[in-house]
Formats: structure tokens, C-alpha cells, sequence
């Protein structure tokens, strides 16, 4: 039994290929949280006061909330006092030089994860922010998406460069008294992106953020914000990895969309967090608020996510549907192994006339791992013709995990339909003796059959991304079968 | 009246009745009231915060100055295989309580306040023929509160039908409180069925739990005719092998009538299946909602589960709130579920209309036939051609008030 345990550990440590450290000079803030670390943050970042503000009214409303635990999730005690709440990988040691250059070590880093920074030889017809820990290191591109007028920055150097822009959107679709989390993220929030797309703009390339952890006990608070005006296009797509540890870290995230008439916004995220090792220990603690607002007529939204690392994941992509005739998809894959909790799902909520949402989830388990999809879908009495589509599939590998399925549904229109369905299954016998009789081992099989399975969703992903996604389903259920 | 104060009410009559309740009734019931009251102290009524509960203000219901029938059983001679708790053989009654959920707080008041139980014992192999049918009836000059408590044992390959009505006299403020304890022996076969058919006035608050050993087959289905505030719960429990449970259920509600329906289907061990099928018709004002768990405890390999929600909303007013909820911990099982609220298709409208049918007529059959599924679905013949005649009546609108049949006046 030890034999098989430490193989499958050996497995499972190997193949999370993104666990590697980076040794560069961080400035990290001493751990704990009060009114003075937020200060400090805000003051590092050099914001100004109607910023400062906001985030103390934040911090203070968080003072007073209690983590939530309606989620089916075995969440471990997090001391918000034993976290590093800001630390800056690009900060230079005493010895500092130039400003403007970026230590090699950090570009040879993303070189390592596939991110190369340097734009002749990143792929063409991607731009990328890239973070690490509390700092946007680079966003390639800038130059070339200016001349179209769309803005694509670090939101720090947005709050800089277009305060009136962030400060007109910044909350207003996840307000700070959203949810415990949503407070703790709006109090010491750091990095992330900010995209801005003028009216009648198609972007020309796909914007990506790159998060990375690599500072131990820190907490990264990635806060993105996304507004498409008018008859605008984008496609933006988020990846993250993080460093393997033996303690968890925490990565309490709020992405904000605004959607304007007509315009179009594609949100696409490969979460490959350091899910911990066979034994359950360490993982990243991802609880994360996503939301956008669908708020011009014919707005369309779409979120695609495929969840195959973190600890726990606590995330639920939300639409608010309020402009006419506005359209929402949520494309999920969760795939959950050794001792991962996913509790993961969207929520749709019709406001407008004739909006539209589908809801298409795949949970995966694997072994002891619990997987819930736990989604709303709320018709407003005003949202006459209002229509959603769920359909949430569960795949059970091994005998010790858990599938879930917690759907809400409230109507409160008499046009309004509704439907969802779901299902749970394991695969079918049929299915792994067919391949095995034609030389295809049973490992091989079932990543077969699962990439099979998820299909619906991968294939809704931009092609880098999808290709990756077929790759990481393989590698996360490794070791799963047999 | 917040929940402290509608608690208080309750846990002060107890204090001034608990000795008579206690003369009234019998040892069996007896032993476990102290407990009751210690689960109902501690709890009070649960709020909306409370998962199982989130669609209904159970403190609001329960909070209006009710007066609290102590009275046993009525009904003269009760027919064969139908006993008092207290004439019932002790290892019949001995299963008092043992199948409920002792910690839900609504069930602990019943527990608390009951003075009698209905006790349905079907000795093992024994086949009854005709339907046994319970009535509760309504009645009363002051408001009330009354405490029902039935208790089905079904011992091994039993077969049974029965069939619990719900009727009110009085143009009264009821409300009722019953707890449903079924035990199903191996092999058994047991149809429960349930009929609701009072009036706006009314509150029905019913907790029914149900304990499956192997091969039984326990069919149970709820159908809310008329009402005012109605609360079912439904806890079934698949104990044994190759156990079978049939849920059903459908509900009509116009004006301000309130249904929730909220069941848990527990399977324990392998090879079980369950099914169920709930159809809600919600018209002016009213609000629906449907809670269904499925629960796949590990090792209940094999299991088969399906689990429909269909509801109909007529009007912009209504609401309804669906949520069919799968719990797996078991791989080699095939569970599915299925929800959905819509309204009716304008095609077939059109198509009646243009054959004559005027647009009421059309909707009305539209209703009809949206609800049938879960009528035919119905095998006892009578029953199912009974329910056909009043469900229809019902869609017309004819069935408010209570004729008065012989067991009433």
C-alpha cells in the first residue's frame, strides 16, 4: 500500500510541471491585516485618496462578515493575520538599477511556463499581462492596441493613467458588500488587468492575463476589470499556476465585465493552481468572484472555464442579464482528483426582456476528490421571454469521490422557460473495453473518453488554450484509474 | 411575530397542558415527549437561513394564537389491521418515533403535543384487499391547531393502499401538524397516497419518513387540490437491498396559496431505485417551490435515480422556485434530474382555437392535461378516476368549497 501511494505521489508531483519556485528578489509587506497594511498597499501603489477610501470602507465592512459556509467544501481555517497581504517580485534589492528592466530571472520564468514576454517572440495575436504574486511584471502589445484606442494595462497603472475610467466602473457590478471574500479582495487588492475597448473597436488580437504565485505565505487578490463599450469585441483569456507547497496559499480574486450594447466579450479561463499532492496537502484556496453585467441591449457574454487545479475552488461566473435582448453561456469543465473540493457553478440572472442563457457543466471526479456544480438561474418579473438552457453532467472515477448537483432555480415571469437537467454516470465499461480491445490502455482510454465527454465545452476555447486544456484533463486525472 | 415569540407560545402551553397531554395519551408516546421538548426548546422554528426550510416562514405560520386540540382519535370502530397506539402489540408500537427525524424541530413539536396515533399494522404476508382511507377532518368554532400522528408498519410482503385525506369544514383558521412514520418490511408493497382539499385559511404542515428494507416497494404520492399554506416533507430512507421508492406528487394553487415540497431520498445500500415526479399548476398570486435531494451514500453502488420537476406558471404573478439536487458518493450509479418552468404552448392553443375551442376551454385543457401525467401514473382504478373528476373540477374553479360529504355533517 505505502509502495502504491508514494508511485501514485511520484506521479502526481511530476506531473504538475508548473511547481517550480523562482528565486528573484521579493519585497514582501510583514504578514497581518489592519487599517495601516491597507494604507501601506495603497500607498505603495501610489493610488489616490477616492481609491484609499474605497478600500477601507471595504476593509471595514469585511471586519464585520463571516466567511460563508453554505458551500459543499471542507474549507481549513484561514488566519487572515498568518497571510503577507502584498509582495513584489519586481521591487529591486538595495543594489537596484535601471527602473524600466526586468530582472531576467522573472522573464525567464514565464519563459518556463510558456509565456514568453519578449513580443517577437510571443505568439502572435496574443498580448499578455503578466502578473506575479502583486505586481504586473509586463503586458506585451500595448503599443499596437493603443493605436486602436483600446486600453490594456495592469490596473494599477490604470488607476494612473485612466482614474476617471476606474473609478466609474471599479465595484459597480461587484460591489465591496458583495460577499465576504468580494470585501477582503476590495480592501488589499493588488494586481490584475484592466481592459477598456472603445465603441465599435473588434479587437484585434486576444488580451491574457498570466497569474503566477510565487512568494511563500503571501495571498495574491488579482482584481480584473473588463468594459466593452458599444458594438465592441473582445476575447481575453486568464491562465494561473502556482509553485508546489506544502501549505495552502490564498488566491481571493474578483473579476468585474461590463458589457455595453451590441458589444461582445469572451472570458476564458485555464485554472491550473497547484491543486496540493496525493495526500491532500497544500493547494492553493481559490475563492474567487467573477461577475458581468450584461447592461446594453444585445450584449452578449460568454464565460469558459476549465477548473483543473486549486485545493478548493469556490467560483461562480455570473451574468447579470439586464440590457434587452442580452445573451449569456457559462461553459464549465471541472475535473477534481486526490483530495480536491470544487464547488463551482454560475448564476443567471434575467432582468431584461427576451435574454437568453445556456449553462453547460462537466464535472469530472477522481479519487477521493468532491465535485459540486451549484448554480441559479433567477427570472425577474420584468424579463419577459426570458430563456435558459442547463444541462450539468457528472463523471464518477472511483468509488471514493463525490459528485453534486445543487441547482436554483426562481421564476417569477409566466413567459419565462426554464429548463435543466443533469445527470451522473461513470464510464461506461462498454466505452474502456472497446479501446483496451483495440490497444489502448485503460489510462489512456479514459483520458480519451473524458476529453470525448468535455468536448462541448474545450471546444468553445481560443485554440492555444483548447489544446492546453486537452492536455492538462490527461495529466490531472492521471492515476486516477486502475 | 418574530421566532422567539412564536416558540415561546408553544413551549408555554406546553408547560400548562404537558400533565394532561400526558393523561390523554399513552407510555409509548409519553417517553419521548421530554426529548421532543428539549430538541423543540433548543431549535425553535427553523429560518429561512435553514437550507431545508428556505422557501417557507415556518415561524409565520405557526405564530397566529391557535387553540390546541388535545382530543384522540374520532371515528368509532376502526377497521381491521387499524389501531390506537395504545391497543397496538408492543413491537408494533415499539417503532413510535424511531423512524422520524428526531431532530427536525416541526416534527419535535408534533412529538411534543400529539395525544394519539393511528397506528396501520399490516401482519407480514398479508394482503389487503380494499384501500384503507384515513380522513381528517376539520372542524372546529375557534381557531386550531391540531397534532396528527399515523404510524404504518408493514411487516414482510405485506401489501397495502392507503389513502390520507385532507378536508376542513369550518371556515376557520387550521392549522395541522402530522408526522408519518412508514416502515416497509422485506418485500412489502406500500401506495400512500395523500389528497389536500381544504381551504385558503388553512395550514398544513406534514412530515412524512419512510424506512425501506429490501425488496419493499413504497409508493407515495401528494396531491394538493386547495389549500392555503402547505409544508411537505418527505424523508425516505432505502435501508435494504433492491428497494423501490416511488415519489409522486402534483399541486394546483391560484390565489394566494403557498406549496413547498421538499423530499430526500437517502440511499443507504446497493441496488435501490427511486423515481420521482412532481407537477405544479401556479396561478394568480400563488407560489410553488420544489426541493428534491437524491443522496448516493458510498457503496450504494448500482443505484438508479430520476427525478422529474415540471411546473406550469399561468400568470406573471405566480412563482415558482425549483431545485433537484443530487448528493453522489458512489460511482456505478446512474442518476439523472430534470426541472422545468415554462408556460403553455401557444401552438396548441392556436391549434384548439382554430377548431372551435374557445381560448378558456383551451387552457383549461392545456392544464388538464399538463397534471395528468401525474394522475395515470396512479394504478388503484377508483382513486385515479376520482382524483381525474376533481382535478378537473379544480382547473374550473368548482371546488373551493366543501360540499359536505356524510363524514361531515
Amino acid at each position: 500500500m505505502e509502495m502504491k501511494n508514494s508511485f501514485i505521489r511520484e506521479v502526481a508531483d511530476r506531473k504538475y510541471e508548473y511547481g517550480f519556485e523562482t528565486d528573484v528578489h521579493t519585497e514582501v509587506l510583514d504578514k497581518g491585516l489592519s487599517e495601516d497594511v491597507v494604507r501601506l498597499i495603497s500607498e505603495k501603489k501610489g493610488e489616490p485618496g477616492w481609491l484609499l477610501e474605497f478600500r477601507l470602507k471595504a476593509y471595514r465592512y469585511w471586519l464585520t462578515q463571516k466567511a460563508p459556509t453554505w458551500g459543499h467544501l471542507d474549507i481549513p481555517e484561514i488566519d487572515y493575520q498568518d497571510i503577507s497581504y502584498y509582495a513584489d517580485p519586481t521591487a529591486k534589492g538595495k543594489s537596484g538599477q535601471g527602473d524600466k528592466e526586468i530582472d531576467p530571472e522573472l522573464l525567464k520564468t514565464f519563459d518556463k511556463l510558456g509565456i514568453p514576454l519578449e513580443e517577437r517572440m510571443a505568439l502572435a495575436g496574443t498580448a499578455v499581462d503578466a502578473v506575479m504574486d502583486s505586481v504586473s511584471v509586463k503586458t506585451t502589445f500595448r503599443e499596437k492596441l493603443q493605436e486602436k484606442g483600446i486600453i490594456f494595462c495592469s490596473i494599477s497603472e490604470a488607476v494612473k493613467a485612466h482614474p476617471d475610467l476606474v473609478r466609474e466602473y471599479l465595484g459597480t457590478v461587484v460591489p465591496y458588500k458583495d460577499n465576504f471574500y468580494a470585501a477582503l479582495n476590495s480592501a488589499v487588492f493588488s494586481d490584475g488587468s484592466f481592459v477598456y475597448i472603445p465603441k465599435g473597436v473588434r479587437c484585434p488580437m486576444e488580451l491574457s492575463t498570466y497569474f503566477r504565485i510565487n512568494a511563500r505565505g503571501t495571498g495574491q487578490f488579482e482584481r480584473t476589470l473588463i468594459v466593452c463599450d458599444d458594438d465592441a469585441y473582445v476575447s481575453y483569456l486568464e491562465g494561473c499556476t502556482a509553485p508546489m507547497r506544502d501549505d495552502n496559499q490564498l488566491h481571493a480574486a474578483i473579476v468585474e465585465i461590463v458589457v455595453k450594447e451590441n458589444a461582445e466579450v469572451k472570458y476564458s479561463t485555464v485554472q491550473n493552481w497547484y491543486p496540493g499532492d496525493a495526500q491532500g496537502r497544500g493547494g492553493v484556496l481559490n475563492l474567487v468572484t467573477k461577475r458581468g453585467h450584461l447592461r446594453g441591449r444585445g450584449s452578449r457574454l460568454s464565460w469558459t472555464q476549465v477548473e483543473t487545479g486549486s485545493a478548493i475552488t469556490w467560483k461562480y461566473p455570473s451574468c447579470i442579464l439586464s440590457g434587452e435582448g442580452s445573451q449569456a453561456e457559462f461553459y464549465s469543465v471541472a475535473v477534481t482528483n486526490n483530495f480536491q473540493q470544487a464547488d463551482t457553478g454560475t448564476k443567471m440572472i434575467h432582468i431584461g426582456k427576451n435574454t437568453k442563457s445556456t449553462i453547460i457543466s462537466k464535472g469530472i471526479s477522481a479519487g477521493r476528490s468532491q465535485n459540486a456544480y451549484r448554480g441559479l438561474v433567477k427570472v425577474a418579473s420584468t424579463a419577459d421571454g426570458a430563456r435558459n438552457y442547463s444541462s450539468c453532467d457528472s463523471l464518477l472515477l472511483g468509488s471514493h469521490c463525490g459528485a453534486h448537483t445543487f441547482p436554483y432555480m426562481d421564476v417569477r415571469n409566466d413567459t419565462a422557460i426554464v429548463e435543466h437537467e443533469a445527470t451522473t454516470s461513470k464510464i461506461s465499461e462498454d466505452q474502456l473495453l472497446y479501446c483496451n480491445q483495440r490497444g489502448i490502455d485503460t489510462e489512456e482510454a479514459v483520458s480519451l473518453i473524458v476529453n470525448g465527454y468535455a468536448k462541448e465545452v474545450i471546444n468553445k476555447l481560443p485554440m492555444e488554450f483548447a489544446v492546453e486544456a486537452q492536455k492538462l484533463l490527461g495529466v490531472t486525472l492521471e492515476g486516477a484509474v486502475g | 411575530m418574530d421566532k422567539m415569540d412564536s416558540r415561546t407560545q408553544y413551549m408555554d402551553f406546553y408547560q400548562k397542558a404537558g400533565e394532561m397531554i400526558s393523561a390523554r395519551s399513552c407510555s409509548v408516546m409519553n417517553e419521548v415527549r421530554e426529548a421532543a421538548l428539549a430538541v423543540f426548546s433548543e431549535a425553535g422554528f427553523p429560518s429561512r437561513k435553514v437550507e431545508e426550510y428556505r422557501y417557507t416562514d415556518v415561524s409565520a405560520d405557526f405564530a397566529p394564537d391557535y387553540g390546541i386540540s388535545l382530543l384522540p382519535l374520532q371515528g368509532g370502530n376502526l377497521p381491521q389491521y387499524c389501531h390506537r397506539i395504545s391497543e397496538s402489540p408492543a413491537e408494533v408500537s415499539a417503532y413510535y418515533n424511531r423512524i422520524a427525524d428526531t431532530s427536525d424541530p416541526v416534527a419535535a413539536l408534533n412529538t411534543m403535543l400529539a395525544v394519539d396515533t393511528l397506528v396501520i399494522h399490516v401482519p407480514a404476508g398479508t394482503r389487503v384487499e380494499h384501500p384503507i382511507q384515513v380522513s381528517n377532518v376539520l372542524k372546529g368554532e375557534h381557531d386550531t391547531m391540531v397534532n396528527r400522528r399515523l404510524l404504518i408498519v408493514m411487516g414482510n410482503g405485506a401489501e397495502a393502499d392507503v389513502i390520507v385525506t385532507d378536508k376542513a369544514v369550518d371556515q376557520r383558521r387550521f392549522l395541522s401538524n402530522q408526522v408519518v412514520e412508514v416502515i416497509a418490511g422485506e418485500g412489502a408493497h406500500l401506495s400512500l397516497y395523500e389528497v389536500e382539499e381544504t381551504h385558503l385559511l388553512c395550514t398544513r404542515y406534514s412530515s412524512v419518513f419512510i424506512r425501506q428494507e429490501r425488496d419493499s416497494v413504497v409508493r407515495h404520492t401528494g396531491i394538493t387540490l386547495f389549500n392555503g399554506h402547505t409544508r411537505n416533507r418527505l424523508v425516505a430512507v432505502l435501508a435494504g437491498e433492491g428497494s423501490e421508492a416511488m415519489l409522486g406528487g402534483c399541486v394546483i394553487a391560484d390565489k394566494s396559496q403557498h406549496v413547498d415540497n421538499n423530499t430526500l431520498i437517502d440511499h443507504r445500500v446497493p441496488c435501490c431505485q427511486s423515481h420521482e415526479l412532481y407537477k405544479y399548476v401556479l396561478d394568480d398570486t400563488s407560489v410553488g417551490a420544489f426541493a428534491g435531494k437524491v443522496l448516493v451514500r458510498e457503496g450504494a453502488q448500482k443505484t438508479v435515480s430520476t427525478e422529474t420537476n415540471a411546473n406550469l406558471c399561468a400568470t406573471g404573478t405566480a412563482r415558482m422556485y425549483s431545485q433537484p439536487m443530487l448528493e453522489i458518493y458512489a460511482d456505478d450509479v446512474k442518476c439523472s434530474h430534470g426541472s422545468t418552468v415554462g408556460q403553455m404552448d401557444e401552438a396548441a392553443l392556436f391549434y384548439m382555437r382554430q377548431r372551435g375551442i374557445d381560448e378558456a376551454e383551451a387552457r383549461l385543457l392545456l392544464k388538464s392535461a399538463f397534471i395528468t401525467e401525474v394522475i395515470d401514473s396512479i394504478p388503484l382504478a377508483p382513486l385515479r378516476d376520482r382524483l381525474s373528476i376533481l382535478v378537473d373540477r379544480r382547473l374550473r374553479g368548482e371546488l373551493s368549497k366543501c360540499e359536505g360529504c356524510s363524514l361531515c355533517r
